[in-house]
């Protein structure tokens, strides 16, 4: 079957290239049936890409180890889950993930345009496929998913133990599928460009598209904190690491591409702007797919040289250069239709939340950058650290937040200032009472520009609070509806704005977690042997005794030994027990002892946490194992040759020895404040962006009415 | 006040603020930058991000100390390096590392966890892992 | 060989797809049809910024007069877009009639 998913990438490839073609030839000459031509073959390309995944999907489950990418990542020992999702822990297969989610989505955007944007879509299908092609370009040239080895492997390699996580494992495809999703408008604004309409209609085409793309990429952004937070040992969720920048990027300028869209909407402004922001929020996406592909930046996660490195940084700058040119040439049609009339109002506040947003992307760029570009400037490559971004960001951040506040409070066009006056009143008060009471009966004062947060948090919960209230009591006027009726239909007519409002709310949460779990962390790093007891915080802990145990770890990543803790956690009349552990996988390599093999592979913490709304616990354990390094030097002497029960039965009993007797370990404990309202606060993000996103019934019934309507004005032509 | 007079003022401002910005970037960023170097590149007498290879079977462990040796990646020369503080979990040999530290007496001082280990590579040419 | 024979397989079937339309020759949906779907669509934002002016004034961000100056606005503009939906959509369809947009 190797051989058909790699017709199915060669085809395809054709396919791209035939899309392509057929569109422009279709939009030059006027000739449509070119141009259904070149969408179907996009419909063909998403097919051919899809069976391709499915055949690559169905090698990985059965274990087919004929196949060099299942060799690599993947192994017949692997859990289930892991095997299917190791198809995107490598080069080769994430390609094919890419360019499967974009034919997807291009086949969904041209589907429900098919009979309108006449001008702009062949266009947009063009660029759309030229992008797949370029993806599928780089597989069958360079990192074919269906290669085969020529010698079977008995067995694989596996996936890597630090990606076991079910996190880690759909962090990825969320991550693509919000690149992905940025390339419809992109391609859209592209086509209205060439096609001279620069009206909002290719806006209004792809809005939910890029909305949906926004929610996915900030999904996976978040899914990722999750992941470094509660697998890796170090007990943070974000350390400024380009590949995390590579991500949030994208996220930052998608953000203000999705506020700037509303003003060109409702006023015909800023046209320049928005077609400038899709194309950098698209060049940015292909960035972050880049970066973790080339060895150009050195981090914890960039990996070595690759392949196609040069190939992605040809096609940004070709993206780049179309851009630039095409905005460059058509800037007469890009003029706005209206004025800025006041600086109390939505248009203005929109534009400096984008202002904002740009800069804190460029803070971002910067940072990332910065090896290179010290190095271009003074010689030496220099870095900085999450001090310097911390630093840089959290001015701009305390803004961004402020303005998710006041945007909703203002109205287009014009607002006076004794009526925005009067509409802040109480959300202000709120936040002063906020920092007042923090200030009194809390340490918040500590760290002011936490104090701050806090309270321009209680502001923008304030604001969409009373947004709610105010407009469910307007309804009421009219309609004498109850409380919750009101609010919910209130919400359901008003998907777009109360959604957003219901963004602002998880936004401002998140960063309230964000805030408190930096400037309040609490953190200790001790070696304890069994019966001592740290303090961290307000809390005891108490090394009860070690635990050591074989051929199945609880969080079902296969690993073969795991050595840990019982801890006892005491903070006043509230106790709880934690079971950190080290699970210890196997190496392949042969030049490590029979035992020894299963001692110095990879070793991944697994952390235990007690989550809580007010504080997380979270505790990692290093198991020392000097005591055990000479049975095993000892154990790889007599067992090398041993069949595989005697080599079982002998670690089982170094794990006895390990359990009954251990070394002191190694204990990093950490109290984080509200660490849990990050991750609350962005499940309220993505339901604000549901119900924006979610189509309204009005709407709906009135185009399959049309449709009807059209299909009669059609039949009647014909006959 | 004219609106196009009115317009000027306010793209002054957002450039002003937008040059005040970079002016902050560029100062700060200089000013609190490390410099990043190999082995074979250390010299005596200031801090250092030192990137390197872990050299093979050189990872010693003393109670809270861990002493390994790291070497450039295209190369030999390698330098002894003493480290305390937590270890990520992908440390092991033959893995590139990123600590920050001074170099004294020809043995590397690295700071209080400060270490930084590269996850091993997903995307290379080398299709082997260990 | 799998690979060559899959190749020519999903040529040809593709081929076939995509022709589908060359060889039909199929008459396209007049202009008309892009243009009234894209005004619906208009129409429907329209409705849409009538009713926020609505509720950003019952709400007591803007004053009567102001709210009053962008309805009438709004509704001006709106009257625009079903004046050419009813033009597009009034006349009986005429095989290769051509509008401007």
């Amino acid at each position: 079957m190797a051989g058909v998913g790699s017709a199915c990438l060669t085809i395809g490839l054709f396919t791209a290239l035939y899309a392509a073609g057929a569109s422009v030839y279709g939009a030059v000459s006027g000739r449509g049936q070119w141009v259904t031509s070149g969408r179907r073959a996009v419909y063909c390309l998403a097919a051919l890409c899809v069976g391709a995944f499915a055949i690559l999907e169905a090698a990985f489950l059965r274990s087919d180890l004929s196949y060099a990418l299942v060799a690599e990542a993947s192994s017949t020992d692997t859990p289930t889950f892991y095997k299917f999702t190791a198809v995107w822990a490598t080069q080769d297969g994430s390609l094919l993930l890419w360019a499967t989610l974009l034919s997807l989505f291009a086949s969904a955007v041209l589907f429900l345009t098919r009979r309108s944007l006449r001008d702009i879509a062949p266009w947009a299908t063009a660029v759309l496929a030229c992008v797949a092609g370029f993806f599928l370009f780089l597989m069958v040239g360079w990192e074919n998913p269906f290669d085969t080895l020529a010698v079977v492997p008995e067995e694989g390699a596996g996936l890597n133990p630090l990606l076991r996580h079910p996190a880690m494992m759909i962090h990825p495809p969320m991550l693509y599928t919000g690149y992905v999703g940025f390339s419809i408008p992109f391609a859209f604004a592209i086509g209205a460009l060439i096609a001279r309409r620069t009206g909002a209609d290719w806006i209004r085409a792809t809005r939910r598209f890029a909305l949906i793309a926004w929610t996915f990429l900030g999904t996976g952004i978040l899914l990722g904190a999750l992941w470094s937070y509660s697998e890796l040992g170090w007990g943070g969720y974000w350390a400024w690491d380009p590949v995390e920048n590579a991500s949030l990027m994208p996220w930052l300028v998608g953000t203000a591409f999705l506020h700037s869209i509303m003003v060109q909407e409702k006023r015909g402004m800023l046209k320049v702007w928005n077609v400038s922001l899709i194309c950098a929020t698209f060049t940015l996406a292909l960035l972050g797919t880049f970066l973790v592909r080339s060895g150009i930046l050195d981090s914890i996660h960039a990996f070595g040289a690759s392949t196609i490195g040069v190939q992605m940084l040809i096609f940004i700058a070709c993206v780049i250069a179309l851009s630039a040119g095409l905005i460059l040439a058509r800037l007469a049609d890009l003029r706005s239709s209206a004025r800025l009339d006041s600086l109390l109002s939505r248009e203005a506040f929109f534009l400096l939340n984008n202002l904002v947003l740009v800069g804190l992307c460029l803070v971002v760029l910067w940072g990332t950058f910065f090896p290179l570009i010290s190095e271009a400037l003074t010689g030496t490559e220099e870095t900085v650290g999450p001090p310097w971004f911390n630093r840089i960001v959290t001015p701009l951040a305390l803004v961004l937040v402020l303005l998710t506040g006041i945007g909703p409070v203002l109205a287009w066009r014009r607002v006076t200032p004794k009526r925005l006056l009067r509409i802040v009143a109480v959300p202000a008060a709120l936040a002063v009472l906020a920092a007042v009471v923090l200030l009194a009966f809390t340490d918040a004062g500590d760290s002011v520009p936490s104090l701050l947060m806090f309270a321009f948090v209680a502001f923008v919960l304030g604001v969409v609070g009373q947004e709610f209230v105010r407009g469910a009591s307007a309804r009421r006027v009219m309609t004498r509806e109850s409380w919750p009726r009101a609010l919910a239909r209130l919400a359901g007519r008003n998907r777009r704005r109360y959604g957003g409002y219901l963004v602002h709310a998880g936004i401002a949460v998140l960063f309230l977690g964000v805030a408190a779990s930096s400037a309040f962390i609490e953190q200790r790093d001790v070696r304890l042997s069994p019966g001592e007891t740290m303090r961290v915080g307000d809390y005891e802990v108490t090394y009860r005794e070690a635990t050591a145990r074989l051929g199945g770890d609880g969080g079902g990543t296969g690993a073969p030994i795991s050595f840990g803790a019982v801890m006892d956690v005491r903070r006043g009349d509230q106790s709880f027990t934690l079971h950190p552990s080290r699970n210890y996988y196997s190496t392949g390599d042969p030049s490590k002892g029979a035992i020894s093999r299963f001692f110095e592979g990879e070793a991944t913490s697994e952390v235990d946490v007690r989550w809580g709304l007010r504080r997380d616990f979270w505790l990692a354990v290093r198991p020392d194992l000097i005591s055990l390094e000479g049975p095993i030097a000892r154990a790889d002497r007599q067992f090398g040759d041993s069949p595989g029960r005697v080599q079982a039965f002998v670690i089982g009993t170094l794990a006895e020895l390990y359990r009954e007797d251990p070394p002191p370990a190694a204990f990093r404990a950490i109290v984080s404040p509200l660490v849990a309202w990050i991750w609350i606060g962005g499940a309220i993000a993505v339901l604000g962006a549901l119900v924006a996103a979610w189509p309204s019934p009005e709407a709906r019934l009135r185009r399959v009415r049309s449709l009807y309507a059209a299909r009669v004005g059609r039949e009647l032509t014909r006959a | 006040m004219n609106p196009a007079r009115k317009r000027k003022i306010r793209l002054a401002v957002a450039l002003g603020a937008a040059i005040c910005l970079a002016a902050v970037l560029v100062y700060t960023s200089f000013s609190a930058s490390s410099e990043a170097a190999q082995p074979s590149e250390l010299r005596e007498g200031r801090s250092y991000d030192l990137t390197g290879k872990v050299v093979n079977d050189s990872i010693a462990r003393r109670g809270d100390e861990l002493r390994f040796r790291i070497r450039d990646r295209e190369g030999t020369a390698s330098v002894p390096v003493v480290y305390t503080g937590v270890v990520p979990d992908p440390f092991r040999e033959g893995r590139e590392v990123i600590v920050s530290g001074e170099l004294r007496n020809g043995t590397f001082l690295a700071e209080r966890d400060s270490l930084v280990t590269k996850c091993p590579s997903k995307f290379t040419e080398d299709k082997q892992s260990s | 060989m799998e690979y060559g024979l899959a190749l020519l397989a999903l040529a040809a079937l593709i081929a076939l797809v995509v022709t589908v339309p060359l060889r039909r020759g199929d008459q396209e949906e007049r202009q008309d049809q892009t243009r009234i779907e894209e005004l619906r669509a208009a129409k429907e934002a329209k409705y849409r910024e009538i009713r926020d002016a609505e509720l950003d004034h019952r709400m007591g961000k803007v004053s009567r007069e102001d709210w009053r100056a962008v309805d009438r606005d709004l509704r001006d503009e709106a009257i625009e877009i079903l004046r050419e939906l009813d033009r597009l959509e009034g006349t009986p369809p005429e095989p290769g009639a051509r509008t401007p947009s």
